[in-house]
């Protein structure tokens, strides 16, 4: 067993009660990232594998595509939507391969990744003008450009930079345009809408082509890299599941460009929901019917909130149980105390994404690595203030109590703790705080939590679900702290609370 | 009470323990890191006389009284305590046997009065009716209000506080009462009616007690033996009589100078 393994079998066995509810028959697992086309494409998926007689989940908005593969590698989820450009160029990178599709699928079979053809469109930069315009002058394709050096041309910062983007264009076209703007991708359509710029870069399939009714100019030269939409599934499901591959492949070829562009639009523009696009789309294309489940507003946000609370509450319990007597202990050994400090203090600085992208090797996706992230950054606040509660106790007094005969077991306990009562509240108050705001974050790593419609509102530009995670996130925070103040008056012992009357 | 004479020495070098002796110290130092808080010295207080430890502050009286009832460990030497020498094991059980009194009382803020009192009677499991008992015992020796039992220490005054922390001391009935500027924090009327209330209940206690002052008046009136010490030696030991009429180093006499002119200033402020 490696020590990775190790690691991650003690963290399955301290958790296996808490995870004993799920189904022994385990669902297939589709994920998707954080971006709309993937969610719609992960839903596609998920409600097709449903026709067959498995059981599939959806994590959605799992995070990036290190998460993904990470994921897809670690079994944690079994398939997902990917692009061929993005397996070239980021998750192989680095292997030496030929170009096209066979060699892909055979450098990733040696991963024990399987990959389906394309689903049927390329999404890559691309170049975009009103249709109106184009029509105007017969632009159909990028060398017809060249014709028109007087045209503006307004490009995203990402797009003038990379050497892929503009530059390479410019010279492998050979194009003469010198008004070039570089500005924010939303400025960009609105410029076009009003005659201020005609040629812009866009993704082939976003949403507001269809929106703007743009028209999108074929790469004569072949200068842009391919990103097909492929689906990628571990190998085993060949043997496991043969069904659920078989009727995937149902799925390649079917959704082209615009048919994607549409699907993108329907969610981000006419705010449909996910399941509810792709099963139309479904529905259209295959004439079968999926039965999805729409939960309203308050089912969501009671669901959230159960995850939320799950999360907090066991990192939190964790926190405490670990942090209390390591606070103590530092608090008596000066010299170790120091070491500890500090090390929970480094804890403290690692950027929280970072450590949730840490975890995943060890851990997988989910609740776990959320739960030991949240573990970790609980643990300083509840240290250091048990350190400094306990040291800030007057030398006097211990020596009273040491003076008396009591073992030092009972001055802990009798005398120590008590008096540290208040600072240690506060420290698990700070703690608990903490948590529950940054178990938000969870949601990047398929957590669930407040910060599943936080996440979803970000990508959708949805101010509503932004705000159906930040507020409960806000009430639960205010509570936690009511509830810490209100148990002062239980914990911190009456003498503590008084004021001097002299 | 033994009495012995102002100007006897103890030859302590060749009988390290004498069974009068509540406490010997042989040879006993203490450092703080290169700071020399006491140098080796050999002092014993005997059993049932009240003794005096004097000096300026970081002289090391109150580094004495701390090694004696074990809060700090001496570098060198050792210390007997009724004859038994005090080690790390022995140490938690042979405090039952002593009272220790801080400049602030030392009084735990969480517990009410009575919790203080009684805390290690509890914890030795004494039936309620001893505890309860005692409590009204040392009550009505040291004249604290009964009905001040269930007050927390932040609800009392300073000589009131003082009053509970001695109470805490004796109530398992020690051998000894190790007392650090038992009224060095309280003001000049309190100090000199508890000061008056003390030597009454030493008196009646017939203990051995080591009280640690840099008042000079505060150890005359208390002690039968002055031990006046100075950046961790002992200068000179004896009555007050002894020190002022035969001081063995010019030091003694100007402790004892100073402290007169303080008076003297004192006295002419109306």
């Amino acid at each position: 067993m490696s020590r990775h393994s190790l690691i991650r079998f003690c963290f399955v066995a301290l958790a296996v009660p808490l995870f004993a509810t799920r189904p022994t028959d385990d669902p297939i697992v589709v994920g998707s990232k954080k971006f709309t086309e993937s969610v719609i494409l992960g839903e596609i998926i998920m409600q097709t594998v449903q026709q067959t007689s498995f059981e599939a989940i959806h994590r959605r908005e799992l995070g990036g595509t290190r998460v993904l593969w990470n994921a897809l590698q670690g079994g944690d989820i079994h398939i997902y939507p990917e692009y061929t450009g993005t397996i070239r160029k980021e998750i192989l990178a680095g292997v030496a391969m030929d170009s096209g599709m066979a060699a892909l699928r055979e450098a990733l079979r040696t991963q024990g990744i399987g990959m389906l053809s394309s689903l049927g469109f390329n999404n890559t930069y691309a170049l975009g003008m009103l249709t109106r315009t184009a029509d105007t002058l017969h632009i159909n394709k990028i060398s017809d450009l060249k014709r028109f050096p007087d045209l503006v041309l307004g490009f995203t910062n990402e797009f003038m930079d990379r050497s892929d983007g503009w530059p390479g264009l410019k010279q492998v076209y050979q194009l003469p345009h010198t008004n070039v703007r570089g500005l924010d991708h939303d400025l960009a359509y609105r410029g076009l809408a009003n005659g201020n710029i005609h040629v812009i870069d866009v993704y082939s399939t976003d949403a507001e082509i269809d929106y703007y009714q743009l028209k999108i100019l074929e790469d004569d030269l072949m200068y842009f890299p391919e990103y097909q939409a492929v689906i990628l599934y571990r190998l085993n499901l060949d043997s496991n599941a043969p069904e659920v591959i078989s009727d995937l492949k149902m799925l390649l070829g079917t959704i082209d460009a615009s048919a994607m562009s549409q699907l993108n639009s329907q969610v981000k523009l006419e705010r449909k929901p996910e399941s509810i696009v792709a099963a139309k789309w479904i529905n259209e294309t295959f004439g079968v019917t999926p039965t999805i489940e729409v939960k309203s507003r308050w089912q969501r946000i009671w669901q959230h909130t159960l995850e939320h609370l799950f999360l907090v509450t066991i990192a939190l319990g964790a926190a405490i149980l670990l942090a209390l007597p390591l606070g103590i202990w530092s608090a008596y050994h000066t010299k170790t105390g120091q070491g500890i400090l500090a090390v929970v203090g480094i804890i403290q600085t690692i950027p929280s994404l970072a450590l949730l992208v840490f975890m995943i090797p060890l851990l997988g996706i989910g609740g776990l690595p959320a739960i030991f992230a949240l573990f970790l950054y609980g643990l300083l606040p509840i240290v250091r203030n048990t350190y400094t509660g306990l040291k800030s106790i007057e030398p006097g007094i211990q020596e009273s109590a040491t003076a008396l005969g009591l073992p030092w077991l009972s001055v802990l306990w009798k005398i120590d703790l008590p008096l540290a009562s208040r600072a240690i509240l506060a420290g698990i108050k700070t703690s608990a705080v903490i948590c529950i705001g940054t178990a938000t974050l969870g949601a990047l790593i398929g957590a669930g939590g407040y910060g599943q419609p936080i996440l979803t509102g970000i990508r959708l530009d949805n101010m509503g679900l932004i705000l159906e995670g930040a507020i409960p996130a806000a009430v639960m925070a205010l509570a936690v702290q009511g509830l810490f103040e209100l148990s002062e008056r239980w914990l911190v012992p009456r003498g503590l609370r008084l004021k001097r009357s002299d | 009470m033994a009495i012995i004479p102002a100007d006897f020495e103890l030859p302590l070098q060749l009988h390290p323990v004498k069974l009068s002796d509540m406490f010997s110290l042989n040879g006993v130092s203490k450092r703080f890191g290169s700071f020399t808080a006491l140098h080796p010295l050999d002092v014993a207080f005997r059993e049932g006389e009240t003794s005096v430890l004097i000096g300026p502050s970081g002289c090391g009286k109150s580094t004495l009284l701390k090694l004696m009832i074990g809060l700090l460990k001496p570098d060198s030497g050792t210390i007997h305590f009724n004859n038994q020498p005090i080690s790390p094991t022995n140490i938690q059980i042979l405090r039952h046997q002593m009272g220790y009194v801080i400049q602030e009382g030392g009084l735990f803020p969480h517990l009410s009065v009575e919790q203080n009192i009684t805390v290690m009677a509890r914890h030795l499991d004494w039936s309620i009716s001893d505890i309860r008992q005692r409590l009204a015992d040392l009550s009505a020796l040291t004249q604290f209000p009964e009905n001040l039992w269930s007050r927390y220490p932040l609800q009392l005054s300073g000589g009131q506080r003082q009053r509970v922390s001695l109470m805490r001391a004796l109530m398992l009935d020690p051998k000894v009462l190790l007392l650090d500027e038992p009224l060095g924090a309280l003001d000049p009327m309190i100090r000199a009616d508890l000061q008056q209330d003390l030597k009454e209940i030493f008196n009646q206690l017939e203990k051995t007690v080591v009280l640690v002052t840099h008042d000079m008046g505060e150890a005359s009136f208390f002690g039968n033996e002055i031990i006046l010490m100075r950046q961790g030696k002992i200068v000179q030991k004896g009555t007050i009589k002894t020190l002022v009429n035969q001081p063995t180093d010019p030091f003694v006499k100007d402790f004892i100078q100073a402290q007169r002119q303080v008076t003297v200033i004192e006295g002419n402020n109306p």
